[in-house]
């Protein structure tokens, strides 16, 4: 069936996009197409904006529309504790748990020897930089408790055992509704070696 | 009556890649059937049944239900988490340096029982080791065994004349050892001195037990790792990738003392 060439576009353009298929990508299309035309607008200059506003902050790496970021910049925050995380993404959910003041440092990624990807490629100098100020005094490593993860977090912890900052680990054990009888060796032998007073 | 729906399996994890937000996919080296494939749907949700069970690293048991493409795990319990490789760096990258050589030399469905036992036990080893340099050798020798490549020490593998103890080569593309005179007609052979050639014959027939007993200089383990590793790099036609990382934290002085001496 022959389509004309700005739907033919569309389409092509948004099967290229994780997740949606060449149907996904058409049944999007027509809606957008079905739409009122300022609903249309919004996407392009949201999708437009992306590209052209968001940038990596230059001091800890998280996506943001101004340099610094606005919690590198907030005075109100806690600039000794930075909280290492591997993803820009990682920031929200941590940020709604309302309990951390503290800064960030974004790696963008984790150490992962079958990729091929070790700390050059991440912004480990980075962080290393920011702490040789003296002005930090905690590092939370908050990378996920997995095998990359865990890998991750002990270069980092062995990278900065010489500035003698104290290096923090997020808890790792039984999540919120877990059933003890399904969790595996590995959480349950945290869960029992970092058990607290009740 | 057709294959049963559901079985289980011994599995060591040796790859995971994420689709979707929650779900992996697992690559899993098993003794009856080899290397497979298969889902772990939910995987990556806090609090997910099969979490820990189904991390590269670990060896558990798994329940598995055929699927179209590939098989689902529907239960996991953990076998052996091997604590001590997770929760050192130096022994970690050696681990995973491991599983990728397995997972770069196998194919799908097809059993080797003894390199399961191989692999199972090299973790075991690496776990217990202060010097993982030669659980890796003995592995990668042992490795090639399993898989048919095993290379031949004992003779010149070009004019089959007996070696002498001066200076030889090893013939990647040949498979073995070439003799002093052969040696230096291949531009692409690497020269291994008798001490090295003496340890990888020894390592070749011997158990894990009586290898771990042999204590080598720094330059002939980094002789024995250029040589295997080249093989290595030949039979793969690549690099392995988890080499750079060895390398570079053996450069670094974060590996507290482990590594070559």
């Amino acid at each position: 069936m022959a389509t004309t060439e700005p739907v033919a576009k569309l389409v092509e353009a948004f099967s290229k996009l994780p997740g949606i298929g060449p149907k996904g990508a058409q049944r999007l299309t027509y809606y957008l197409l079905r739409s009122p035309v300022e609903e249309a607008r919004a996407l392009a200059e949201a999708v437009l904006a992306l590209r052209e506003k968001i940038r990596l902050c230059s001091v800890c790496f998280n996506i943001t529309d101004c340099d610094p970021c606005l919690i590198c910049q907030d005075k109100e925050r806690d600039h000794s504790k930075i909280c290492v995380v591997e993803r820009p993404s990682d920031i929200p959910p941590l940020e709604q748990t309302g309990k951390y003041s503290g800064v960030y440092h974004v790696l963008h990624g984790t150490i992962s020897p079958a990729q091929g990807i070790g700390s050059r490629e991440l912004k480990m100098k980075e962080l290393l930089l920011r702490l040789q100020d003296g002005q930090v005094t905690e590092v939370i490593l908050a990378t996920n408790p997995n095998v990359e993860g865990e890998a991750t977090a002990m270069y980092l912890r062995q990278m900065i055992q010489p500035l003698e900052i104290r290096v923090s680990r997020l808890a790792r054990g039984l999540p919120f509704g877990a059933d003890l009888e399904y969790a595996d060796a590995m959480t349950l032998r945290q869960a029992i070696e970092d058990r607290q007073e009740f | 009556m057709g294959a049963p729906r559901n079985y289980q399996a011994h599995a060591v994890v040796i790859k995971e890649t994420r689709i979707g937000e929650v779900d992996k996919i697992l690559t899993i080296y098993t003794p009856e059937l080899g290397k497979l494939k298969a889902v772990a749907r939910g995987a990556c949700r806090p609090g997910s049944k099969l979490g820990g069970n189904v991390e590269p690293l670990t060896y558990s048991l798994l329940m598995l239900a055929k699927g179209r493409n590939l098989d689902i795990v529907t239960q996991s319990q953990t076998a052996d988490a091997f604590p001590a490789l997770k929760s050192d760096l130096w022994r970690m990258a050696c681990g995973l340096y491991i599983l990728e050589l397995v997972d770069s030399f196998t194919v799908e469905n097809n059993e080797n029982r003894p390199l399961f036992d191989l692999l199972l036990n090299s973790l075991n080893w690496l776990c217990q080791s202060d010097n993982n340099e030669t659980v890796l050798r003995y592995f990668e020798l042992h490795l090639l065994d399993c898989l048919g490549y095993r290379p031949q020490l004992q003779r010149c593998v070009i004019c089959n004349s007996p070696i002498k103890p001066v200076v030889n080569f090893f013939g990647f593309g040949q498979g073995g050892i070439l003799c002093s005179n052969c040696g230096q007609e291949d531009p692409a052979a690497h020269s291994i001195s008798v001490e090295v050639l003496k340890v990888l014959r020894l390592w070749q027939r011997c158990d894990y037990a009586t290898a771990r007993r042999v204590v080598l200089k720094s330059e002939l383990a980094l002789e024995l790792e250029q040589v295997m590793q080249g093989y290595i790099k030949y039979l793969l036609q690549r690099e392995v990738k988890s080499i750079a990382w060895l390398d570079e934290l053996r450069k670094t002085q974060f590996d507290n003392g482990h590594g070559r001496n």
